[in-house]
């Protein structure tokens, strides 16, 4: 058995060193819980990760949940978690101390102007890059595009849309799937 | 107290909606955060996130710390961040009674088919929310606005090369100081 203090050191350190992302993680996680030590195997594992990739909220907070709570009950579940979120927070709650101070320096004003667009780059880059791989056809691509622009010029709120696509596709499927057990 | 039950409010319905990850959660964050209840303004988000993308951790928890004190002190937050968070442990014992007996629910098939193209929406929103006056002010060399050039450069140097993103962020952050 993982004793509790091991699950959250574990994701303790994931969370402190794990820069660009979710998806960086996950190889950490894999070493220190499947190779290293062999709580989980390897197979479950990804069938596991594959799951938690389907939820909402933030993905490495759902990972630590799911494993602490594969290992150890709901108090694993509490240690991961606080393990994975410890860190981000200690950080960002200095950063909003000094950063508050500074933020009028002009010095720090200047260098942010400077990484403003850069930061836009940064984020159009995954939405091109996702548009590209998955192949979409112009019979798909019109959906991300009216819906950036319903929410960018019409201001529809992200959270209505997802809301609708989410029933309209329960919907649609209780539909066809009751169709096929009729038949 | 409002403001509390309003923190609450908002980082729990982003923990409950946001799929897809950081990037698709960005537009909620920035829908609320910045358009709705403007508590950021659109340089001190685009300024998280460049501090997110240098710092450890997930973005959304990031922004919910900062917007949290920024609102409330240490105990905003402390809420926003628990908040954040709550929807992922009342959906973890949804998912265990009732998603781990039968993985390959048809139903959860159909919501993550139908969300695909939806998440890739709400990236490029995100990119165009932050595509502001504010975010691309006017410090030109002469005719040129720098702010273009780093913009265009960062996309194709991280679009076509691959380029790491914090290298990116620092040089931008070193010509803001120079050409200023």
């Amino acid at each position: 058995m993982v004793p509790l203090f091991e699950l959250f050191y574990i994701f303790l350190q994931i969370g402190a060193f794990t820069l660009g992302g979710g998806y960086a993680m996950l190889s950490m996680v894999e070493m220190s819980i499947v190779t290293k030590k062999q709580y989980i195997e390897k197979e479950e594992f990804w069938d596991l990760i594959a799951l938690i990739q389907t939820l909402p909220g933030v993905f490495a907070v759902n990972t630590a949940l799911y494993v602490g709570y594969k290992l150890r009950g709901v108090k694993g579940a509490i240690s991961a978690a606080l393990g994975a979120i410890l860190p981000s927070f200690v950080i960002i709650l200095l950063i909003a101390l000094f950063f508050t101070e500074f933020k009028d320096n002009e010095t720090i004003e200047n260098i942010f102007k400077g990484i403003r667009p850069c930061v836009v780059a940064l984020i159009l880059v995954p939405s091109c890059k996702i548009i590209v791989n998955q192949k979409m056809s112009w019979k798909i691509l019109w959906i991300p595009i009216a819906i950036a622009l319903g929410i960018w010029l019409l201001k529809i709120s992200p959270v209505i849309i997802i809301i609708a696509v989410i029933v309209g596709a329960l919907a649609c499927e209780w539909y066809s799937f009751n169709k096929i057990k009729k038949q | 107290m409002i403001t509390i039950l309003e923190l609450i409010y908002v980082f729990f319905k982003i923990g409950l909606f946001g799929f897809g990850g950081g990037y698709a959660m960005l537009s909620l964050i920035q829908f609320e955060v910045v358009d709705h209840f403007q508590w950021l303004t659109v340089q001190e988000f685009s300024d998280i996130i460049a501090i997110s993308q240098m710092t450890p951790g997930p973005i959304s928890i990031n922004t919910a710390t900062y917007v949290g004190y920024s609102v409330f002190g240490f105990m905003g937050a402390l809420t926003a961040t628990l908040s954040l968070c709550l929807p992922s442990i009342i959906l973890l014992f949804l998912v265990i009674r009732y998603l781990m007996q039968n993985k390959e629910n048809h139903y959860v098939k159909s919501i993550l088919q139908a969300l695909r193209p939806v998440l890739a929406g709400l990236i490029l929103a995100a990119a165009l929310l932050l595509m502001n006056k504010e975010n691309f002010c006017d410090f030109g060399l002469g005719e040129y606005n720098i702010s273009l050039v780093i913009f265009a450069v960062s996309f194709v140097a991280l679009y076509f090369f691959k380029v790491n993103p914090i290298l990116l962020l620092v040089v931008s952050g070193v010509i803001g100081l120079i050409a200023l």
